[in-house]
């Protein structure tokens, strides 16, 4: 008997997705698929609107990543301005990155997978949650809540609000820092930078104790796609896109983001509303790649910064040679680039030019097409935009960090099905891995589905006539 | 505080950016002082997948675009004694309802078939079906909250919850606006 189980709504990520694991006659899985449920339909409706309007009609794709929409739809901007932005603009413009990243990274870790972690994948549903842990150890919950208040707080000392704000521009930013906002800023970074630290030297006497999950969560070969900087160092803002192969040759280098159609296709299944991008050349599905954290430290010569490289050297040593396959080092990757970006915001803060008020280069549309790519910190971020003579848009084309990672996610569930799943002897905590390795790659599905789902989670078992056949309910 | 006096708090989101979601949680150590008071039965941010029978407060984020979003907004409204609806997208459509200046079927086929290198198709299979117009919360249920804002600001929604766990009636309009 042939079975259907579903794992409806994913919790602790961002976004509606169900997962449905179809079991044959022994209990085995057959098969294992990732739904995304949410459909938008950016690339449509933003058709006739002013180019002006992209960055805070885009940053509406995702409340946890808006700054990254913010920066590639202005970047895309800037292309149709033809202008080079102030250095001082786009040093700006970074910091507020970073900012972003530090807090999101935090919520991927702390609120959302560290239940997991510290509380173990088979913890009571009801207190596996932030809430659980700020009662189990208060110490990190607190860390957790001020490292994302510290990022937060810095995009709206920049920005004027935590969540969407408007003060970058096509040009530039709208407003030159003060010294007060400076200071105020630079106050936050030590704490931060600790408590970045604390985590991670925690975090590293925890992974020894996951050898299984580090073997079985999405260890599968694929390609890494990531921004790198001209010298070849983790970039998040700007630089060039670099693919490295499961053995760690570069296949691609330093090619221009405005080339992506060329590197990049995009497929659809007709069982989710997230596309399947993959690697052109190597064609779908065989061209499976990863982006994001893992993959933008495996395809960096270094970071740059004194602590993060340190951590990074750490982190090229978990596996013998070769990048870092396993799925479940997302989580070390994101708390190696928390201490970077606390590090580099530091140094952008400290620049000697950070003050100057030229931060904005003013112009008309002087071009009919831009592209505006970064790094947000799910992955490789792209806002493609046609407009008119009048500057209105007329074609619109987003590739959205998650959606790069659909490939990868889907056979993350089935290997991880495989795994730990028997259909004959069905437990909880067996379907909590099979979420816990999408909290992995922290997936953004609001953004991927430029489309989401919160039902009861009730596990079925049907036969092939559909009839029910057990029903295991969470959290009931 | 006995667990048996706290409020029961659910909170979902329908079709938002869950930015709302992240204001939230933009209360920040307030929300240590919050779960003194409140118990939150029902969230993205937890595992339990059951609404329970009786909930004191639920708060939807997000407009009504799919048949998942109307059935989730009536099991809401079913279930909690107040409901509140969250930010401009709960409140007045905001963005999403942007896509109602176009046929539901332009929308799709720009996503799936105009934008796709291969296999172009439109998704149907274990997804929920679109609404062609895209509602506000109150469009399908009856509201008892307003919270606007995109999103509204942590302090917002601290008031709004302080107030409610008083036993009082929240005005939102003294600290929130559309598109604060
Ligand atoms: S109101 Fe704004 S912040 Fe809230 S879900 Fe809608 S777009 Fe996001």
């Amino acid at each position: 008997m042939s079975r259907t189980l579903t794992i409806e709504p994913v919790t602790r990520i961002e976004g509606h997705a169900r997962i449905t694991l179809q079991l044959g006659e022994s209990g085995a899985v057959e098969d294992a698929r990732f739904h995304l449920t949410q459909f938008r339909g950016f690339e449509k409706f933003c058709e006739g609107r002013p180019y002006r309007e992209m960055p805070a009609l885009t940053a509406r794709t995702c409340g946890i990543c808006p700054v990254s929409h913010i920066l590639a739809s202005n970047k895309a901007c800037d292309l149709l301005l033809s202008v080079t932005i102030p250095p001082t603009g786009e040093k700006l413009r970074r910091i507020m990155n970073l900012a972003q990243l530090t807090q999101s990274h935090a919520l991927s870790f702390f609120h959302l997978s560290s239940p997991d972690l510290l509380l173990g994948w088979d913890a009571d549903p009801a207190t596996r949650n932030i809430f659980g842990v700020m009662r189990q150890d208060p110490a990190l919950a607190k860390d957790g809540i001020r490292l994302r208040q510290i990022g937060q707080t810095i995009i709206e000392t920049l920005g004027g609000k935590k969540i969407h704000p408007t003060w970058v521009v096509p040009g530039g930013v709208s407003e030159a820092l003060t010294q007060d906002e400076r200071l105020a800023m630079l106050k936050l970074i030590p704490e931060g930078l600790e408590i970045a630290k604390r985590t991670y030297a925690f975090f590293k006497t925890l992974v020894p104790k996951f050898k299984d999950e580090v073997d079985h969560f999405g260890t599968m070969p694929t390609l890494f796609l990531s921004l790198v900087s001209p010298k070849g160092y983790l970039e998040h803002y700007d630089g060039l896109l670099r693919i490295k192969d499961a053995k760690g040759r570069i296949i691609e280098d330093m090619v221009p983001p405005h080339e992506y159609e060329r590197l990049i296709g995009e497929a659809v299944e007709d069982f989710s509303y997230m596309k399947f991008p993959y690697y052109k050349p190597h064609g779908y599905p065989t061209g499976i790649y990863r982006v994001g954290p893992l993959a933008r430290l495996n395809n960096a010569e270094a970071c740059g910064t004194p602590y993060a490289d340190v951590a990074l050297a750490e982190f090229r040593m978990l596996q013998e040679s070769g990048p870092i396959t396993s799925s479940f080092h997302y989580h070390y990757a994101r708390l190696v680039e928390i201490i970077y970006a606390l590090e580099m915001m530091d140094r952008l803060l400290k620049d000697p030019d950070i003050l100057d008020t030229r931060v904005r280069a003013r112009a008309r549309s002087n071009r009919s097409e831009g592209i505006g790519v970064a790094e947000a910190p799910r992955g490789t971020l792209m806002h493609h935009y046609r407009i008119d003579d009048a500057g209105l848009i007329t074609r619109v084309n987003l590739i959205i960090a998650t959606g790069h990672n659909n490939l990868a996610m889907n056979q993350s569930i089935r290997q991880v099905a495989d795994a730990y799943v028997d259909g004959n002897n069905l437990r909880e905590g067996m379907l909590n891995r099979v979420e816990a390795v999408i909290r992995c790659y922290d997936p953004c599905l609001s953004c991927a589905s430029h489309a989401f789902g919160q039902m009861p989670l009730a596990i079925e078992l049907k036969d092939a006539s559909g009839r029910l056949v057990d029903r295991l309910i969470r959290g009931a | 505080m006995s667990m048996t006096s706290k409020i029961k708090v659910a909170t979902t989101w329908l079709d938002g950016c869950s930015g709302c979601h992240m204001s939230f949680l933009d209360m920040d150590e307030r929300l240590i002082e919050l779960v003194q008071a409140v118990d939150i039965v029902y969230s993205p941010l937890v595992d339990a997948k059951q609404l329970p029978e009786v909930v004191d407060v639920g708060i939807l984020e997000g407009s009504v675009s799919s048949e998942e979003d109307v059935q989730k907004a009536r099991e809401f409204r079913q279930h909690c004694r107040i409901l509140v609806s969250l930010g401009d997208c709960a409140v007045n459509g905001n963005v999403p309802a942007m896509r109602n200046h176009f046929k539901l079927k332009d929308v799709i086929e720009r996503g799936y078939l105009e934008t796709a290198t291969l296999q172009p198709q439109i998704p149907t299979r274990s997804v929920p079906a679109l609404l062609p117009v895209v509602k506000p919360l109150h469009g399908v249920v009856e509201v008892d909250v307003f919270v606007p804002g995109c999103p509204p600001h942590a302090d917002a929604i601290w008031y709004v919850l302080s107030e409610l766990i008083a036993g009082r009636m929240p005005d939102p309009s003294s600290v929130t606006r559309f598109g604060a």
